[in-house]
C-alpha cells in the first residue's frame, strides 16, 4: 500500500505539479471555475465530505481543509491523502484513511487539490461552484 | 445486584427460575422504575409511567450527578438502568461502563475492546453507537468492527463474541441490538460502502446464529415466501427483489439495517426498516431496488418475512427507511387498530396495520417536504415531483432545493409515544438540499456514494429543526416548536404530561404535551445527540441523558452553515454550531430538589 502510494505520488508529481510554485492549480473567471476544479468539488463530495464537511470547512472530528491548505504544501497534501494518517489515543480517535489505492481519488487528486486550494485562497465561496463554458 | 428485580418478580408471582429471557424482559420492560432496553419498551414508545416530575414542578429540575466518558466523538443512544446498575456506552472505541447507582458514578466494571482504528475510516458519519442491550444476565454490545460481544452484566467478563461482518468491506455496526425471546437481533451498517444489508438473530446463550435475513437478493436469502410474504396485502411473488435490479447489482445493493428494532410478543413479529440502495447515483441502478427503503415485519422465531412495504422505491435522495417503528394501539380514523407508526427520512409519517401491513395513513410531517406531492394509497408509491427528481434531472445535473435533505425530515433519533394522549412527539430536521448524482466505481471497503450534496435551511426559514406533536390517526401536526438546529436527540414522554428532548447546542428541554410550551431547559456540557431516559432509585425519579456532539449532525451542521451564502436569505441567521458547543461525552442525571 505504501509503496503503491509512493509510486502514484511520484507519477502525480511528474505529470501534474505546476511548473512554478506561484501558479494557481485552479482558474476562476467571473466566479466560474475550470473543469478540473469543478470535478474536484464533486470528487471531494464523494470521498472527503463525509468527514471534512461541506465546502471543506471541517466537522466535529476532521480538520477544516480550507485552513489546512494555507499551511500544507502541495507535496504534504499529496502525502497525507495517499498514505493517510492516524492519531489515536484513549481520548482521541482521529483517522485519515489512506487513499493511495482508491481510483476515484487517485485519478482526480489534482482536481481535489485545486478545488480545496481555491476554497482556501478564498477564490471561490462555499456551495457548488459554477462551471466555465469550456 | 439484581435483588430489587428479584423482589418485584416475586411480588408479581412469577417463577424466576423457570422464566426464560423472554419472560424476564417482557416483565422488566413494563417496570417504569428501570429502563431495560434502549427503546424503553418493545413497542419503542420511549414513554414512562413515572409522574413525580410533572408540568408543574419540572422547572425545578436540577443536575444531580454527572459522569465523563472520556471519549470525544458523537454520543448517540442512552443509558440502561437495571436495579442498582446503570450501563452506558461510548462511540469508538465502544467502551461500556457499569455504574453503581448507590454511589452515583462509581464504576463497577468497565469494558474496552481493542479494535483496529482503520475501522474508523469506514464509518460513514462519525463513529457513533446507539447503545447496549440487556438479556439473560448479559449486556450485548454491537462493536464498530462488526463484532457482537456479550458481557456478564455483573462483572463485565466476555461471555461470547461473534463476528457479524467484515469492516474490510465497509461493514460496521452502529445500531443497538434488541433482545427478544432467547435471541438477540442485530443489524449492519455501511450504506455508503455498497454493503448488502441484513439482520441476524444470535442465540443469547452462546452467540450461535439462529437466522439471518438479507434486505436484497434471492428469496432464500431474504427469507421471503413468494406466496405468504405480502406487500400491501398481495403476495410478493417469486424473486421480488432480484427482478427489481439490473443484473448482479443487488450484490452491492445496500438496504443496510442501522436503525431501531421493535417487537410485538403477541404477534411474534419483529419490525425494522432498511436503508438506501447501493450508490446515491440512481442512474447507476435502474429499477425499484427492492427491498431497500422498506419496512419489514418478520417472524421472530424463523426470520421469515410476513409483510413488507417499500416507502421510497428507486431512491434518488438517500432517504433511508431505518427510523424506528412505533407499535401503538390507537384509533385510526375512528377505528381501533394495532398500528405501526413510522416517521421516515423521506418526510412522510406512515401509519400501517402492523398485523397485515395495510397502509392507513401517509402524510407529510413537515410542510416543506416537496419531492413528492403525496403517497398513492392504492399502490403505496410516492408521487414524485419531476423538478425534484435527481433521476430525471440526470447524472451531472444539480437538482436544487429538494426538501428534505438527505439527513431526512427525521433521522434515527427516536420519537416518543404517550398512551395518555395517543400522540407522538417527534424530533425533526428542517433542512433542504441540492443533489448532484455522478458515476462512481465500486471498490470493496471504499465509499460508494456518487452524489454531491449541499444542505441548507428551507427558503426563508430562520431555523433548522422542529420538535413536533403528531396525530397518527389523521396524519396531522398538532403543534410544532422551532429549534435553531436539527433536533438530533431521542425524545422521552412521561405520565407527568411532559416530553423531554435535547438540542445540538446542548440544552435538555422539557415541554408541555398540550402545546409544546417550554417548561424547563438546562445547558449540558456538549450538544445532545443522545436519547433521554428516566428511572427511579430509592423511590426518586431521575432523568438521564448523554451529551457529546457529533454524528451526521456534527458533519452536516458543525461547519457547513457558517458564513452566509447567496440564496440562503436571512443573512447571518445561521452561525456555526461550533460557536455554541464543543465535543465531549458526558452523562448528566437530573432530579427534583429534595
Ligand atoms: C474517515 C474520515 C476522513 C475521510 C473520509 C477523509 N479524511 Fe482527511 N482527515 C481526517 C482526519 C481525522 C484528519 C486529521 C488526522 C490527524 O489528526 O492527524 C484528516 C486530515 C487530512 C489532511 C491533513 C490536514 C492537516 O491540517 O494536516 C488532509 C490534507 C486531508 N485530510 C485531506 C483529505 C481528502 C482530500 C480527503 C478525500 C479524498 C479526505 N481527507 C478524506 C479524516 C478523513
Amino acid at each position: 500500500m505504501l509503496a503503491a502510494g509512493a509510486i502514484t505520488l511520484a507519477l502525480g508529481m511528474a505529470t501534474q505539479q505546476p511548473a512554478h510554485a506561484e501558479d494557481k492549480p485552479y482558474q476562476v473567471q467571473d466566479g466560474k471555475v475550470d473543469r478540473g476544479t469543478y470535478n474536484g468539488y464533486r470528487r471531494y463530495g464523494n470521498a472527503c465530505e463525509r468527514c471534512h464537511g461541506q465546502d471543506g470547512a471541517g466537522s466535529s472530528f476532521a480538520p477544516n481543509l480550507t485552513e489546512s491548505l494555507k499551511r500544507l504544501s502541495h507535496e504534504q497534501f499529496m502525502e497525507v491523502v495517499i498514505n493517510g494518517r492516524q492519531n489515536v489515543t484513549s481520548s482521541q480517535q482521529s483517522v485519515m484513511p489512506p487513499f493511495g489505492q482508491v481510483e476515484d481519488v487517485v485519478l482526480y487528486i489534482e482536481d481535489i487539490y485545486a478545488y480545496l486550494k481555491a476554497r482556501s485562497d478564498g477564490a471561490i465561496g462555499p456551495g457548488r461552484p459554477q462551471r466555465m463554458a469550456n | 445486584m439484581f435483588r430489587k428485580i428479584a423482589v418485584s418478580a416475586a411480588a408479581l408471582g412469577l417463577c424466576i427460575s423457570g422464566a426464560s429471557a423472554n419472560e424476564e424482559l417482557l416483565r422488566l420492560q413494563r417496570d417504569p422504575n428501570q429502563w431495560v432496553m434502549p427503546t424503553g419498551n418493545y413497542a419503542n414508545h420511549r414513554y414512562s409511567e413515572l409522574n413525580q416530575i410533572t408540568r408543574d414542578n419540572v422547572a425545578q429540575l436540577r443536575p444531580s450527578w454527572s459522569f465523563s466518558t472520556g471519549v470525544l466523538r458523537g454520543h448517540e443512544g442512552g443509558p440502561l438502568v437495571l436495579g442498582d446498575m446503570m450501563y452506558i456506552h461510548t462511540p469508538f472505541p465502544n467502551k461500556v461502563f457499569a455504574l453503581d447507582l448507590k454511589e452515583p458514578g462509581k464504576i463497577v466494571w468497565r469494558y474496552e475492546p481493542s479494535q483496529d482504528p482503520s475501522v474508523i475510516a469506514v464509518m460513514c458519519c462519525d463513529t457513533v453507537n446507539r447503545g447496549v442491550s440487556y438479556g439473560d444476565g448479559k449486556i450485548i454490545l454491537a462493536q464498530a468492527d462488526a463484532k457482537v460481544v456479550a458481557l456478564d452484566a455483573k462483572t463485565g467478563k466476555v461471555a461470547w463474541s461473534v463476528t457479524n461482518g467484515d469492516p474490510g468491506k465497509g461493514e460496521t455496526m452502529t445500531a443497538a441490538p434488541m433482545v427478544f425471546g432467547d435471541k438477540v437481533l442485530v443489524g449492519i451498517s455501511g450504506g455508503e460502502f455498497g454493503v448488502r444489508g441484513h439482520v441476524t438473530a444470535y442465540n443469547l446463550k452462546d452467540g450461535s446464529m439462529a437466522w439471518r435475513a438479507y434486505s436484497v437478493g434471492p428469496d432464500n436469502e431474504i427469507l421471503f415466501d413468494p406466496q405468504k410474504t405480502t406487500s400491501l396485502g398481495k403476495p410478493v411473488g417469486p424473486n421480488s427483489s432480484l427482478q427489481s435490479w439490473e443484473g448482479d447489482q443487488w450484490k452491492i445493493g445496500g438496504g443496510t439495517t442501522w436503525g431501531w428494532f421493535s417487537y410485538d410478543p403477541e404477534l411474534n413479529l419483529v419490525y425494522y426498516g432498511s436503508g438506501n440502495p447501493g450508490t446515491w447515483n440512481p442512474a447507476q441502478r435502474p429499477g425499484d431496488n427492492k427491498w431497500s427503503m422498506t419496512i419489514f415485519a418478520r417472524d421472530a422465531t424463523t426470520g421469515q418475512a410476513k409483510w413488507v412495504y417499500q416507502m421510497t422505491p428507486h431512491d434518488e435522495w438517500d432517504y433511508d427507511g431505518v427510523n424506528e417503528m412505533i407499535l401503538s394501539d390507537i384509533n385510526v380514523r375512528g377505528r381501533p387498530v394495532k398500528a405501526l407508526v413510522h416517521f421516515d427520512r423521506n418526510g412522510f409519517g406512515y401509519t400501517l396495520n402492523r398485523e397485515t401491513g395495510e397502509l392507513l395513513v401517509a402524510e407529510k410531517f413537515d410542510p416543506v417536504v416537496n419531492w413528492a406531492t403525496k403517497v398513492d394509497m392504492q399502490t403505496g408509491r410516492p408521487e414524485v415531483v419531476k423538478e425534484f427528481s435527481t433521476r430525471q434531472g440526470g447524472e451531472d445535473t444539480n437538482t436544487q432545493n429538494i426538501c428534505p435533505a438527505a439527513l431526512g425530515t427525521k433521522d434515527q433519533q427516536p420519537a416518543a409515544f404517550s398512551p395518555r394522549t395517543s400522540h407522538f412527539y417527534v424530533p425533526t430536521n428542517h433542512v433542504c438540499m441540492d443533489y448532484e448524482p455522478f458515476r462512481v466505481s465500486y471498490t470493496a471497503g471504499q465509499p460508494y456514494v456518487g452524489a454531491t450534496l449541499s444542505m441548507f435551511p428551507p427558503k426563508g426559514a430562520q431555523h433548522m429543526g422542529n420538535f413536533i406533536a403528531w396525530d397518527a390517526s389523521e396524519g396531522k401536526i398538532l403543534w410544532s416548536k422551532p429549534e435553531r438546529f436539527s433536533v438530533w436527540s431521542g425524545a422521552l414522554a412521561t405520565a407527568g404530561d411532559i416530553v423531554f428532548y435535547g438540542t445540538l447546542e446542548g440544552y435538555l428541554k422539557a415541554v408541555d404535551v398540550r402545546d409544546g410550551k417550554e417548561l424547563f431547559s438546562y445547558r449540558t456540557p456538549s450538544g445532545i445527540i443522545g436519547n433521554v431516559n428516566t428511572y427511579t432509585h430509592n423511590g426518586k425519579q431521575y432523568i438521564a441523558v448523554l451529551s457529546g456532539v457529533g454524528g451526521w449532525a456534527g458533519i452536516g451542521m458543525a461547519a457547513g452553515l457558517q458564513g452566509d451564502t447567496e440564496g440562503l436569505g436571512a443573512a447571518g441567521a445561521y452561525r456555526s454550531l461550533a460557536n455554541y458547543t464543543q465535543l465531549g461525552g458526558v452523562l448528566t442525571v437530573f432530579a427534583l430538589p429534595n
